[in-house]
């Protein structure tokens, strides 16, 4: 019986610290990392981000604009007046104006829809993506990205990365990073939460099923 | 048995709010993830229920093998136990498309594209099943079909048939002692205890362990790291982009490495069934009267410890890349896999067993 739990547990874990992310050296660029999906006040601030620096171009397909509000704590004014920037109503899924054939025709490649970025490309990369671009005179946007070579996003957050502090730069990409992590999986918060009574529960069931084993079998022996 | 309720309770749910289609199946997941009230937590119970399922039968498999529960008089329960892991791994195959995600995508382009090896019928062969000259909506209807009802029908029916059949010989245990020879005034078997309420019991026991667990990784590592949820699956399927790496499910990797380490690709897909199949011919294979591993031999005990490395190795190498060393080492320990069935009938003779007792013999503590 132990036996088997500890090869159970290898099976369980062995693959998980197996796993080497990705190949790219993103180290550098994600120094002042620590995205917090449990802070509602970042999250609201990313939201905020989100749709002034990259709605424009991007969409979150999959996500509706009330559910956001709903999830973070904002009033349905505020999310009129602040987030949606097009004629769309609550109710509706987060998208733009841009076509895909101009943005094929003005990028090379369509802006892609960033709802499940997070979770396809990891956390880390999309904060070491936003964090290394560097002037290059050969690339038609006038920038390229350490993280991403020949990447057609222009560097949008050129201005604030100037007017900010790396501080208050990274507490900007911490806040929006975040919050494409919570669109990745809008119910991550509540999924640990819910997940630490369940494991509470069984614990307990355990004592109790393994007196129960013990009592029964006292006779046999 | 509680992974195949709950494996089928969710999957019943999921089926109401999914929709088998190229241009709906990848937006129905995630509305499910989204908009379905706890369709969260129904689809990662689903999606790490499948891993568990393999890690369970799995150790089911290592066990009867430890104990000699495939032998004599249990070959029939064998046989359908294997007849159970082949509908479990195409019922594996065919779920894995439904998301249509770029790795179910061209994962599923893979596996079929192995039938295409036979001789003769093979192109036809892939394009009959495919229904199409490429995986297409064509294709994941029918898959979607065969997860849904066929496969389930028949794990069912076989499930049924193999506690059938375990119900005629009864129970083996890591004696390897046939209880029901030594029979009490009642025609009881003196050494056997009933199912309820020691079994049950017991089973509770195991069953809120493994929920512990499974429990964790729902809740906690639902993408264990990519291997229950894999990233390329994070977008939806593209025929025109190849994801770096094809790699299939981790329960899988041990047959893929095997596929990979033979030169030949034909040749691949033939070792690749027959590493499937061997399984099936274990209790004829092995020579040896003595079934529990605590009475065998060291060549037993030894070719058995090789044969797990081998496996786990296979399963490791299937998810690196088929370069250099990886492909020399998938090599090995294909030939060490092989040799653990093909060399059986020989080492398995020259065994110097211990006396197996007549009776089950109690340990002073349980250990």
């Amino acid at each position: 019986m132990k036996k088997l739990l500890l090869i159970c547990l290898a099976f369980v874990f062995i693959p998980g610290m197996v796993n080497a992310a990705g190949s790219m050296n993103l180290d550098e660029y994600i120094e002042g990392m620590d995205v917090k999906t449990s802070d509602a006040k970042s999250l609201q601030r990313g939201a905020r981000n989100f749709f002034n620096y990259c709605s424009g171009c991007h969409t979150l397909q999959y996500m509706r604009y009330n559910q956001i509000a709903d999830d973070l704590g904002i009033t349905e004014d505020q999310l009129m007046k602040n987030l949606i920037f097009t004629e769309s109503a609550p109710q509706n899924l987060v998208k733009n104006n841009m076509l895909k054939e101009d943005g094929d025709r003005w990028f090379g490649k369509a802006p892609p829809d960033l709802t499940l970025v997070t979770r396809r490309k990891s956390s880390e990369y999309v904060y070491g993506f936003l964090n290394s671009f560097y002037e290059d005179s050969s690339s038609p946007t006038g920038v390229n990205n350490h993280v991403q070579d020949a990447s057609s996003m222009p560097n949008v957050l050129w201005d604030i990365q100037e007017r900010f502090s790396d501080e208050q730069y990274s507490q900007f990409l911490n806040d929006t990073v975040g919050f494409l992590v919570y669109a990745g999986e809008p119910i991550i918060e509540k999924r640990k939460s819910m997940g630490v009574w369940v494991i509470g529960f069984l614990l307990i069931f355990l004592v109790l099923s393994y007196a129960l084993y013990k009592d029964i079998w006292r006779e046999v022996k | 048995m509680v992974v195949l309720v709950i494996m089928l309770l969710t999957g019943f749910f999921l089926t109401m709010n999914y929709k088998p289609s190229t241009e709906d199946a990848f937006n129905s997941v995630e509305y499910i993830m989204r908009s379905v009230e706890n369709g969260w937590l129904i689809r990662y119970m689903h999606s790490t229920g499948a891993s568990f399922f393999f890690i369970v039968i799995y150790l089911h498999m290592f066990r009867a093998m430890l104990y000699g529960s495939y032998k004599k008089p249990r070959e029939l329960i064998w046989v359908l136990g294997m007849l159970l892991y082949f509908c479990l791994m195409a019922e594996a195959f065919f779920g894995y498309l439904l998301p249509w995600g770029n790795m179910s995508y061209w994962a599923g382009q893979v596996i079929v594209n192995l039938f295409g090896y036979i001789p003769f019928i093979g192109e036809s062969l892939t394009e009959w099943i495919r229904g199409d000259y490429f995986i297409s909506d064509i294709t994941l209807n029918r898959f979607f079909a065969f997860h849904v009802i066929f496969l389930p029908l028949s794990i069912i029916g076989l499930v049924a048939a193999h506690i059938l059949a375990l119900h005629h010989v009864g129970s083996n245990n890591p004696d390897g002692v046939e209880i029901k020879e030594h029979l009490d005034e009642n025609d009881k078997p003196i050494d056997g205890v009933a199912f309820h309420p020691f079994h049950t019991s017991k089973d509770l026991v195991g069953i809120t362990v493994f929920l512990i667990f499974y429990f964790a990784a729902v809740f906690f590592a639902p993408e264990m790291g990519g291997y229950f949820l894999e990233v390329d699956n994070f977008e939806p399927a593209d025929p025109l982009k190849t994801p770096e790496h094809i790699v299939p499910s981790w329960y899988f990797t041990p047959y893929y490495a095997i596929l990979r380490a033979v030169p030949n690709a034909a040749l691949g897909a033939l070792f690749l069934v027959l590493a499937v199949l061997l399984f099936v011919f274990l209790p004829w294979l092995d020579k040896c009267e003595v079934k529990s591993i605590r009475y065998r031999g060291w060549q037993y005990k030894f070719a058995l410890a090789l044969f797990s490395i081998s496996f786990v190795a296979l399963g490791y190498l299937g998810l690196q890349p088929a370069t250099g060393i990886y492909v020399a080492l998938a090599r090995f320990f294909t030939i060490t896999y092989f040799a653990f069935f093909l060399l059986m009938p020989f080492y398995t003779k020259l065994e110097k067993t211990k006396t197996v007792p007549e009776r089950v013999v109690y340990e002073k503590k349980e250990s």
